[in-house]
């Protein structure tokens, strides 16, 4: 960055410049600055729970490669596709933002909420399935405790808890605490975002972004990338690993 | 300095500016906000005070005779969670860091005004839902939420208390985002990165420390919080779960946490060594990235609270060695302070008073933290009243000295009056000998192994209960001394004398505006042609010690 921003004064002032700034550039600089210093922040939010997954996973392997076999991989691969598309879309937001397209930018605001909105109910439908098998852990909701049905060998009812060898239900439940926690925070990002989405789409409605002005769908976009890359950790770490080791039919 | 437009009559200051308590509670003006945290800061440093007071009546003598332990248990969980989240973590960054950091690098505002504001907000929402938790009933698992005590068997309000700090910690990661964009995006034309005042670099290793750390603590008390909640977790062995890790997480943060209470401090200290003595800093750039080691090195080393706590012995070795690594660069400061003073025309003014104090304190305190770290003394007095006195001598012989010795030195700033010099001087020695004689004791007391947190103590130990007495009798001259600025300061608003822009008459940019600055800063952005302490022309650098003061701008 050049020393002293604030000395170019070329720029006639545009109705969006806050007056504490010097001009559109030193205003887009700071906000881009604050939303990459505030994902840093949120690594080392996740980052915490993402250290005890790892401690635990490492402690007990069969419990966690039992546990997340019984996770609909099917619903967490969409997931992870719909998610994927979504940073896609709001990538075309911003880009047509800066040439200045604001019928696509609106466009792929809508699809980007869309498919925001689409992960949030298939984690719904987990959500309640994992309700549906007792798997809901501690006592999170008092009405349903933490009791999963174990499977007996030969036994292929997938709403049965499928033990390999050396694994606990007792360490299964760590696992869903996990789970939950994990998967439950990046929810709540989600439903932010979408918070963020509707402001942006109703700022783009309005007209308010140009070529020279669209420092708000650029952090706004940044977020949302942020959100899905957490997510594009959760998928293996949570879903994938120790598939191979499937005890069950 | 000439090319500084000093406003002549400033038709409004950010004071005067507009009235009425709407325009405080809604302000974005940086300096106000700085003043908001000054009053609720004030506010929870009285609370923590009267906690301290019980604990220190308390052990006056060896019974329990003034409360119950389960109420002496909540009297120093309480005192700790206040002045540790709600006074000095925030003490000094929120306030004069808020007011100054803009003014220091030619800046009207910070870079997000209504989020500095938010952050006072948030700041208020958790101090209301812990001190409604303390009204409720208190929580008394010891600042540090140790589980499972904390999670499965403590009968406080844990959760509450859990939440309000939860809360808090946002304020304090917006602090320090708002910090880090200001300076690196919002520095005037001319104010580069080794021109800023050692109080900007000081304040920027801060932010660091409190947008990487707070959120790991955050997340942590939170899962307690669940745990509690929900009767199982990630902490509880009896549910496969390791304490430990708790440990682990929560001194990731604590101990950087330390750090966010002493970097600013150090930062205010560079600026009253420097200024008062007229002279150069000694070694700037290792006074500016000393702070960014601490802040880079204070992240590896909370295994030295965890010695005691199952760690491996290897493990503790490297913990051990890495913190005396941090021990250079808190060295490097304490001589480069030193080194300033030699040769310099020292003014001994009630702000440079409390700077010379912290320097002699805070060493003390840093060096006793190396006894602390050495694997085989920490044994012994791990849990003793001389990790007490160790952190005491920093947070209150380092901090709360450094952020009186500031508030003092800026106080023509953001009153505009002048606080009385001669009380000033008066109180900051009876600060400084009440502040002695409570926890010198201390160190003895832990030394013959008097534990932490206990009520009360075998009667048979005549001088146990010597050096307790003279604890307390040193904790009300503590008192008294504190006491005092809070008068005078107070009384200055009124009858002060007005002060000038530049009552000390030095080179800092915020100096180069009127006393109180107006609501922009600076009436015109200012262009930056010299370093931050340069009392001297180049050419005149060989005597610096002997340059005159400056004389006073014209006003
Ligand atoms: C610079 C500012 C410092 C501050 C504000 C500070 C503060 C603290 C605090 C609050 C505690 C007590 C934690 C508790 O409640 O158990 C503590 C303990 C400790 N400190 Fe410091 N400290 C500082 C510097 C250092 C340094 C430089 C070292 C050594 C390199 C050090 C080593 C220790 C150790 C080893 C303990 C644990 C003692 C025990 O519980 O056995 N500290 N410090
Ligand atoms: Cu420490």
């Amino acid at each position: 960055m050049p020393e002293g921003l604030a000395a170019t004064h070329d720029h006639p002032s545009h109705p969006a410049l806050q007056h504490h700034f010097e001009n559109m550039e030193q205003q887009r600089e700071a906000g881009t600055l604050g939303m990459w210093v505030f994902l840093v922040t949120e690594i080392m939010f996740f980052g915490g729970m993402f250290l005890a997954y790892t401690l635990y996973r490492f402690e007990y392997p069969a419990a966690f490669v039992s546990a997340s076999n019984h996770l609909d991989i099917k619903l967490g691969a969409i997931n992870t596709a719909v998610l994927i598309v979504s940073s896609f879309t709001m990538a075309t937001a911003v880009y047509s933002t800066q040439v200045g397209r604001q019928r696509t930018t609106i466009i792929c605001l809508i699809l980007t909420m869309i498919l925001g909105a689409t992960f949030l109910g298939i984690k719904g439908i987990e959500y309640h399935d994992k309700y549906n098998d007792h798997l809901i852990p501690g006592q999170l909701i008092p009405s349903r405790p933490f009791a999963p049905e174990v499977a007996k060998p030969g036994d292929t009812d997938p709403h049965k808890l499928h033990l390999i060898e050396g694994a606990t239900v007792q360490n299964v439940q760590l696992f869903y605490w996990i789970y939950f926690a994990m998967t439950g925070m990046h929810a709540l990002h989600m439903i932010i975002g979408l918070g963020i989405m509707t402001v942006i789409l109703i700022m783009a409605w309005r007209g308010k972004f140009s070529p020279e002005y669209h420092a708000p769908v650029e952090i706004s976009g940044l977020y949302w990338h942020f959100v899905d890359i957490i997510w594009i950790f959760l998928f293996p770490l949570l879903y994938l690993l120790g598939r191979h080791l499937e005890g069950h039919g | 300095m000439e090319e500084f437009e000093i406003p002549k009559q400033p038709g409004s200051n950010y004071l005067n500016a507009e009235y009425g308590l709407k325009s405080w509670l809604l302000t974005k003006d940086h300096k106000r906000i700085a003043l908001l945290y000054l009053g609720a800061i004030s506010f929870f440093f009285f609370i923590g005070s009267l906690y301290a007071m019980a604990i220190r009546l308390e052990l006056l003598t060896p019974q329990g005779d003034l409360m119950q332990s389960s109420t002496y248990n909540k009297t120093f969980t309480q005192h700790g969670i206040i002045m540790v989240f709600f006074f000095l973590i925030p003490s000094i960054p929120a306030t004069l860091g808020n007011f100054l950091i803009p003014m220091m690098i030619g800046a009207k505002d910070l870079a997000f005004p209504r989020i500095n504001l938010l952050s006072w907000y948030i700041y208020m929402i958790g101090g209301v839902i812990t001190i409604y938790a303390l009204l409720a009933g208190g929580v008394d698992t010891g600042w540090t939420f140790y589980v499972p005590y904390s999670t499965t068997f403590s009968n406080s309000y844990v959760i509450a208390t859990g939440l309000g700090i939860f809360i808090n910690g946002f304020s304090s990661i917006l602090t320090g985002l708002n910090f880090i964009v200001t300076i690196h995006t919002m520095r005037a034309p001319g104010m580069t990165w080794f021109r800023m005042p050692l109080f900007v670099w000081a304040h920027y290793a801060t932010s660091l420390i409190m947008i990487l750390g707070t959120p790991v603590v955050a997340i942590t008390i939170l899962l307690v919080a669940l745990e509690r909640l929900a009767h199982i977790g990630i902490f509880d062995p009896a549910a496969g779960g390791d304490p430990v890790l708790f440990q682990h997480l929560f001194w990731f943060y604590s101990h950087p946490a330390v750090y966010i209470m002493v970097l600013p401090a150090m930062g205010v200290v560079s600026e009253l060594i420097a200024n008062f003595s007229r002279k150069n800093i000694f070694g700037y750039k290792f006074v500016a990235f000393s702070s960014l080691a601490i802040a880079v090195l204070g992240f590896l080393v909370w295994g030295h609270h965890l010695f005691v706590a199952s760690q491996s012995v290897y493990a503790g070795m490297i913990f051990s060695f890495l913190s005396f690594t941090v021990a250079i660069p808190s060295a490097i400061k304490v001589f480069n302070w030193t080194a300033t003073l030699y040769k310099g025309s020292i003014s001994y003014d009630t702000p440079m008073l409390y700077g010379l104090g912290f320097i002699g304190l805070f060493t003390i305190g840093g060096l006793t933290g190396m006894f602390l770290a050495s694997l085989a003394t920490d044994v012994h007095l791990s849990d003793t009243y001389f990790v007490v006195a160790h952190f005491h001598y920093i947070m209150v012989g380092g901090t709360l000295l450094a952020y009186l010795g500031g508030l003092h030195y800026w106080w023509p700033k953001i009153s505009g009056r002048m606080y009385p010099e001669g009380w000033g001087r008066f109180s900051a020695l009876i600060v400084f000998v009440g502040f002695n004689l409570t926890f010198s004791p201390q160190f003895l007391l832990g030394y013959m192994g008097m534990p932490r947190r206990y009520h009360t103590y075998p009667a048979e130990l005549v001088s146990w209960q010597v050096l307790h007495v003279l604890s307390t009798a040193g904790a009300s001259i503590l008192g008294v001394g504190l006491m005092i600025p809070l008068v005078y300061l107070a009384w200055s608003l009124r009858y002060g004398r007005i002060a000038e822009a530049n009552p000390w008459h030095l080179p800092g940019l915020e100096w180069q505006t009127a006393s109180p600055p107006p609501t922009e800063n600076f009436l015109t952005t200012p262009i930056v042609t010299h370093e931050a302490y340069e009392f001297a022309p180049p050419e005149h650098k060989e005597v610096v010690g002997k340059f005159e003061r400056q004389q006073p701008a014209e006003t």
